[in-house]
């Protein structure tokens, strides 16, 4: 359970984030969605403790986060960022495995390797293992930074939950990718893991999502359960664009069309 | 990326670095046979000619690895570091503060430190060219990482304002030396292992070995650090701590070793790129193989340096320098090409 209690974060003179207060269960996938420079990101960061809030809390069962280690920390949450650079050449096999850094302490064990093997299988990307990772597209970077994520956080700790932050995963992503990694999210979330997202593709967030949380100047605008929380309204407010909700005669969840 | 496991390439390294000491103690100013050179190690004696391999001869071989291993794992500690394949312990001040402390010394000496002169003896020089080497390190560091993103342009910028700085420093003490003095400047500014001796060559060597096994204890972080610090970060590494160190042990391998060979610039360039181009960027690997291959190339350069003039000698600096800076000409170019392309090496 990761919980969020009045969080300021500010840049100098700026407030990014204005006044947070949010819960995070696990067992369901939350996207937060908002214009560009909304704070969507900065929100991750104080999550995942990248960066200390200006004020607020923020509690990873119950604990907060000022108190936890960082390596300990390391060993249960996962970030996702929008694609590191990277200057030198480094195998794909070696990006996956420094997820397993924070398990061990010189050599990874075998139990380190098999967990890679079984992360990069999940993700189809078994055959890149070899390769150069400056030679890879964007999406399958895409691809290896999502299974270095996967891999940091396989084994689940024995008394806590698991947290995994997505910052616009599926950026660079055909739409064959998009689709299954996101239904890799959705069969994480059944495994007690507090999954939170940062989507652009509001489609793509209604498919997938539990819950929404639009975010708007560092503010919560709106927040509820998938499909309800979404209407045209909502959406003029946030995005500033006029949309209409159709209704798919095949699923219960309806598309979003832009005017 | 070849298939041929770390543990090979250390081992031919290995042998090549052990030939490469054999071949380089037979020759010099007086040659010593390989019969000779094994009958001395077995059966001490005092011909002119065991004195000289085994007082001379032996330990400057011997310094010259551990000088060469040094820089070359700084060389390769620093780029990880910075992120950045053209950085090297010359380029980010570590070899010009270092020289900088050292001509202090040289030319205030016992002066500096006056009743205390006794105690610290044989220290004085390294301590001085460590503390020297430090604040230059710290200072281009401090000047080229702007926001936690380390600018190419602010560190070339900022390595040629501060190496400027420690040459205009070390050229303003030999310009008031006494004229020995001056003369020990100018020839240590180009590196020479003539002053090889069994203590130099012990601390030199004890120092190398315990920063190269510091160093590999920091190799998995520094990996995590090439994603960026962020990343790094979320993997569990304490980066500002990690920074710190790894800076203090940059200028603890190099402030030692060039405390008593003087200033040879670009071993810890060439040496991590030419592991890079065989085989990976890991830097376990890179820590290793720049330790054996380090102790290797500088070994082949003391051998021309003792030979092409003998029996003179010529500075090994000026040969590392011809040999290293069409490497680093290459590297600029090709990280030029990286902005139209994809990657380095791509």
């Amino acid at each position: 359970m990761l919980e969020i209690q009045g969080l300021v974060c500010k840049i100098g003179s700026k407030t990014i984030v204005d006044g947070v207060s949010l819960s995070f269960d696990p067992g369901r996938l939350h996207v937060i969605v908002g214009p560009n420079g909304s704070g969507k990101s900065t929100l991750l960061k104080a999550f995942s403790g990248e960066w200390v809030p200006t004020a607020g809390a923020v509690t990873y069962d119950s604990v907060n986060l000022t108190r936890i280690d960082k390596l300990h920390l390391a060993r249960r949450r996962a970030v996702m960022t929008q694609l590191p650079e990277l200057h030198f050449p480094l195998s794909v096999e070696e990006i996956v495995m420094m997820g397993r850094y924070p398990h061990f302490s010189f050599s990874p064990t075998p139990n380190d390797r098999a967990i890679c093997g079984q992360v990069m299988s999940h993700l189809s990307i078994q055959p890149l293992s070899g390769r150069d990772y400056l030679t890879l597209s964007g999406g399958e970077r895409q691809r290896v930074q999502f299974a270095r994520a996967l891999a940091q956080i396989w084994e689940a700790p024995a008394s806590t939950s698991r947290y995994l932050f997505l910052d616009e995963p599926v950026s660079s992503l055909d739409i064959h990718y998009q689709h299954q990694l996101m239904q890799l999210a959705r069969d994480l979330v059944k495994e007690k893991i507090v999954l939170i997202a940062v989507l652009h593709d509001l489609n793509l967030a209604l498919h997938y999502a539990d819950r929404m949380i639009f975010v708007k100047q560092g503010r919560i605008v709106a927040e509820g359960a998938v499909p309800g929380i979404v209407t045209p309204s909502l959406i003029r407010e946030v995005f500033d664009i006029e949309a209409r909700l159709l209704e798919d005669p095949q699923s219960d969840i309806p598309v979003i069309v832009y005017a | 990326m070849k298939k041929i496991p770390f543990r090979v390439y250390y081992i031919v390294l290995g042998l090549l670095l052990l030939l490469s000491l054999i071949i380089s103690a037979r020759v010099g100013a007086v040659p010593i046979s390989y019969e000779h050179m094994f009958y001395f190690l077995r059966h001490p004696g005092t011909s002119i000619e065991e004195q000289l391999f085994l007082q001379i001869r032996l330990p400057r071989v011997l310094l010259c690895a551990f000088t060469g291993a040094a820089l070359s794992v700084s060389g390769a500690l620093m780029q990880a570091l910075f992120r950045n394949p053209i950085v090297e312990p010359g380029l980010v001040g570590t070899s010009s503060g270092a020289a900088f402390g050292a001509a202090v010394v040289f030319v205030m000496g016992k002066s500096l430190t006056g009743a205390w002169a006794d105690t610290l003896g044989p220290f004085l020089l390294p301590v001085f060219a460590f503390i020297g080497g430090g604040v230059a390190t710290w200072l281009v560091y401090r000047l080229s990482n702007v926001f936690g993103k380390v600018n190419v342009n602010t560190l070339l910028l900022a390595g040629i304002a501060v190496n400027a700085l420690a040459a205009g420093g070390t050229g303003f003490f030999s310009y008031i030396a006494r004229d020995p003095q001056a003369r020990s400047i100018v020839f240590w500014n180009l590196g020479t292992l003539s002053g090889a001796d069994w203590e130099n060559t012990g601390i030199v060597g004890v120092c190398a070995c315990l920063g190269i096994l510091l160093s590999l204890f920091y190799s998995r972080s520094l990996n995590a650090l090439l994603l960026g610090e962020t990343e790094a970060g979320y993997l569990g590494v304490h980066t500002e701590k990690l920074k710190t160190r790894i800076l203090l042990l940059n200028t603890f391998l190099v402030a030692v070793a060039t405390s008593v060979v003087g200033v040879i610039g670009f071993v810890g360039l060439i040496v991590p790129h030419i592991l890079r181009l065989l085989k990976s960027s890991d830097n376990r690997f890179l820590i290793i193989g720049s330790a054996l291959l380090g102790a290797i190339l500088l070994n082949v350069a003391d051998m021309l340096a003792r030979v092409i003039v003998a029996p003179s000698e010529f500075p090994i600096g000026v040969i590392t320098a011809f040999a290293g800076a069409p490497v680093f000409l290459f590297l600029l170019i090709r990280a030029n090409r990286q902005q139209q392309k994809g990657g380095f090496y791509a």
